[in-house]
């Protein structure tokens, strides 16, 4: 009762938000759809004439099906940046194939009697097309158009990553803040618009093609997209653009934090943290919401900005494992803790640059290091048992696990199976209440603000101290739910702004009061 | 009125029609006979352009086709398939206003000539407004003729016209055809591979073997004047028969008026056997065929 009410409260307070990006994601559909339909069509007729062409064109559009959505995007961002253009080109890419093949097969299985009956009277090629085969492979390419348009409302909540907009902003948003609420402000009308869509399309399959003029279906088409166009978020070119996650935007030690406690008036937009770094390098996005600890902060050369006025609270790594996993093991413990104090914030990242920049894989990382400070043990191949570990879907969290099953495997008789990739915190964090996994590597930021989700008084006491926030999360933890915060490892991977280390040089810019007075400025 | 001259088609390495040549009076009918894969087809879809032969050439009123646009050409002869080719998405008014509507005639004319052939091919005006999938295979071989009728062409290329329907349908069918006003002053050329049909509806018969023409002439030529053993063996097995149906009555008994073939008067004698007031028998007629044989044969 209190979920549905608080769900309503949710909508009826965003409705502005949610408006703007349901209207958004209509836009890049419809836009993608119909550049799609204009493309796809000529071209499935085309093959099936020329059957020759056909098994290539069908298996470069099948191959660009199966790229995926957010390595798709981020080939595209040095080419068209982000925003709406890039997601465009992606959805109208992911669209072509099942309106190419269904144009094909509705065509060539027009049967051949029928056209030559039409050519025998006298029909020429443009009137056998459009009141032959067209007419009669329109229930087949329909189907196709209706599949690429449920298709790419699905994929149309990633133009959510590349700053494009669209309903995934509330989707994503609310998966990495753990709200429930908010993902299903964005999941419900996502699903809505895709049967929606697909049920108008429906009706539109049933007509009668052939007392139709081809001009009455251009016209209601060019209308839609020109509107689509207008749809579409629109960006005004302010002084500095700046780039941050769904999460980051939601979060009171994020955005809300910027413009709360220093005043930040800068534009944004959201996008991913797989694309952003790339983005703010390429000069598309000016500041950008990042971790300290990342090895693209290397690569790209940006600079972080100091948090003067400390609204980003640490964010120290440390295992959280489930109390029972503990008792039933309890050599674990100690184990684990072995990584404690010997990585911090350099080399995390300089760790984190052989993975994301130099492609070593994690295994690799993890092993080199743990010879490196003599961790390192060969395996006991041992039988006891088998420890789940989790990680979040990124190169440090990935890195860290393998060190874990290196420390494991050596000091135990425990054997280890690895979780990797759940998705963001929500994922990771259910996975591991619910005994999907036995333990991962959480930063305490996370699970304070997160998880607990405190009130603000609680978060102004502990203001930003590394201590107290460990120990209070600890102490809620063990309490709520019956999990154990180990040792932290070391180093803060704490939000951090970040601009490229040439622009903030050349306007003087180190601390984020000195951006806030920079953008101040007339 | 139709003249053809060293048609020649090959597709790949396979040689379809060699140096074929004929010709076509007004008004007449031309049977292309022959077994499957024998060119028939190849040679009738040369005269509509919907195949372009390697070599030689068609005259058309002793105009070259190939002086004409296809299109124009093809909308000026009436052509009839095998599997009636009828628009499955159309209904039955709106296929066969599909040449008229090419050649922009007007609505009211078109409605008026559809009902007139309607009525002539025994049509039920309702099924106008009914799709092609809802009618049985006479009516769907009725309305694709109907269609290629529709702007009167002079000249009807049909291929198998009749192929897809039964045998009995079919010989029913192929007698209204006979009788049909709108068809005998046409000239006509009708592809087959059924020997009873051609001679039925033939005033001329082209037997084709391998892409070539074994033999062009009318029925009784074929059956009493064979050019080559192919085309007698051809013919052999359903003899008699065919030779009922290329003999005229008036050929056997020159005191009878009656336009008919030995065959239908055949028919006609043995359903109305108990009335006495016919001025032949069946008797009389069989003696005086096989007299009549005898003087052609010897
Ligand atoms: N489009 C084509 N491509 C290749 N070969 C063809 C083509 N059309 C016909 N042929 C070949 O040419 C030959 C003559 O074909 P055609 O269709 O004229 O025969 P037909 O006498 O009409 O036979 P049927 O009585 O079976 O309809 C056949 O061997 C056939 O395989
Ligand atoms: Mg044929």
């Amino acid at each position: 009762m209190d979920e549905t009410q608080s769900f309503w409260q949710f909508v009826s307070q965003q409705s502005d938000k949610l408006w703007s990006q349901t209207w958004a994601h209509i836009g890049l559909t419809m836009i993608s759809l119909i550049l799609a339909i204009i493309i796809a069509v000529p071209i499935g007729i085309l093959i099936a004439r020329k059957q020759k062409l056909s098994g290539i064109i069908l298996g470069i559009a099948g191959v660009l099906q199966t790229i995926p959505s957010i390595a798709l995007l981020g080939v595209m961002i040095p080419f068209l940046g982000i925003g709406p253009k890039p997601a465009i080109l992606a959805l109208f890419l992911y669209a072509l194939l099942p309106i190419l093949r269904n144009t094909y097969t509705g065509i060539t299985e027009v049967n051949p009697a029928v056209v030559d009956a039409a050519k025998g009277m006298g029909m020429n090629k443009w009137q056998i097309l459009t009141k032959v085969e067209l007419p009669l492979a329109f229930p087949v390419l329909m189907a196709g158009i209706r599949t690429a348009t449920v298709i790419n409302v699905g994929v149309a909540t990633l133009a959510a990553y590349i700053a494009a907009g669209g309903l995934g902003e509330f989707i994503f948003g609310g998966i990495a803040l753990n709200n429930s609420n908010m993902i299903l402000a964005g999941a419900i009308p996502a699903a809505l618009l895709a049967i929606l869509l697909d049920f108008l399309l429906s009706l539109l399959q049933k007509i009668n093609l052939k007392s139709i003029r081809v001009a009455w279906l251009i016209l209601p088409f060019t209308f839609i997209t020109m509107s689509s166009f207008y749809l579409l978020p629109t960006q005004i070119g302010g002084k500095m653009l700046a780039g941050f996650t769904p999460e980051f935007m939601g979060r009171q030690d994020g955005y809300l934090g910027l413009k709360s406690v220093y005043g930040l008036g800068i534009e944004t937009v959201v996008i991913s943290d797989a694309v952003m770094y790339k983005a703010a390098f390429e000069h598309k996005l000016d500041v950008i919401s990042g971790y300290s600890t990342d090895g693209r902060l290397k690569a790209y050369d940006l600079v972080t900005l100091r948090d003067d006025r400390h609204i980003f609270p640490p964010y120290y790594a440390a295992p959280i494992v489930r109390n029972d996993v503990l008792k039933k093991y309890p050599e674990l413990e100690g184990v684990l803790n072995q990584l404690s104090g010997s990585i911090n914030d350099s080399v995390m990242t300089d760790l984190n640059f052989k993975v994301d920049q130099l492609k070593q894989s994690p295994e690799k990382v993890a092993k080199d290091f743990m010879m490196d400070k003599n961790l390192y043990k060969p395996a006991r191949n041992g039988t006891k048992g088998t420890i789940r570990i989790g990680s979040k879907i990124f190169g440090e969290q990935y890195i860290l696990v393998q060190m874990y099953k290196i420390l494991i495997l050596g000091n135990t008789d425990l054997a280890v199976s690895t979780k990797t990739g759940l998705g963001g915190t929500k994922i990771c964090f259910d996975a591991l209440t619910n005994n999907q996994i036995d333990f991962y590597p959480e930063y305490t930021g996370t699970g304070f603000l997160v998880l607990l989700k405190p009130d603000i008084i609680t978060i102004n006491q502990l203001n930003g101290n590394r201590d107290q926030v460990y120990h209070y999360v600890s102490q809620a933890f063990d309490q709520k739910f019956n999990l154990k915060w180990l040792k932290p490892i070391g180093f803060n991977n704490s939000y951090a702004l970040m601009m490229r280390r040439e622009q903030a040089q050349s306007l003087s810019i180190e601390s984020i009061t000195d951006l806030t007075k920079h953008l101040n400025q007339k | 009125m139709i003249k053809a001259e060293n048609l020649v088609k090959q597709f790949g390495s396979s040689r379809a029609v060699s140096n074929i040549s004929f010709q076509v009076k007004e008004g007449e009918n031309l049977i292309l006979l022959g077994t499957s894969g024998c060119g028939k087809t190849t040679t009738l879809r040369m005269i509509n352009r919907l195949i372009e032969p390697d070599s030689g050439s068609i005259f058309l009123n002793g105009v070259d086709i190939r002086t004409q646009q296809p299109e124009i050409l093809r909308r000026g002869i009436g052509y009839v398939l095998q599997n009636h080719g009828l628009f499955p998405h159309y209904t039955v008014a709106e296929n066969i206003a599909i040449v008229p509507r090419l050649l922009k005639w007007d609505t009211e004319t078109i409605r008026k000539r559809a009902d007139e052939l309607f009525d002539k091919l025994k049509l039920d005006a309702a099924l106008k407004d009914k799709y092609p999938t809802a009618l049985s295979g006479g009516q769907q071989q009725r309305v694709g003729l109907a269609r290629s009728l529709m702007v009167n062409p002079p000249v009807l290329l049909m291929d198998e016209p009749f192929g897809a329907l039964d045998n009995l349908t079919r010989i029913n069918i192929r007698k209204e055809f006979r009788m049909l006003d709108e068809l005998v002053k046409k000239t006509i050329i009708m592809v087959t591979h059924d020997v009873q049909e051609a001679f039925e509806m033939g005033d001329r018969i082209c037997l084709m073997d391998k892409g070539e023409i074994q033999q062009i002439g009318t029925p009784e030529e074929l059956l009493f004047h064979p050019a080559n053993d192919f085309v007698s063996d051809f013919l052999n097995e359903q003899r008699l028969q065919l030779e009922f149906k290329s003999v005229l009555l008036k050929e056997v008994l020159p005191e009878v008026e009656e336009d008919l073939s030995v065959w239908d008067k055949m028919e006609a004698l043995l359903q109305n056997k108990n009335s006495q007031s016919d001025e032949v028998t069946l008797d009389q007629l069989m003696g005086a065929f096989s007299r009549f044989k005898k003087q052609n044969n010897g």
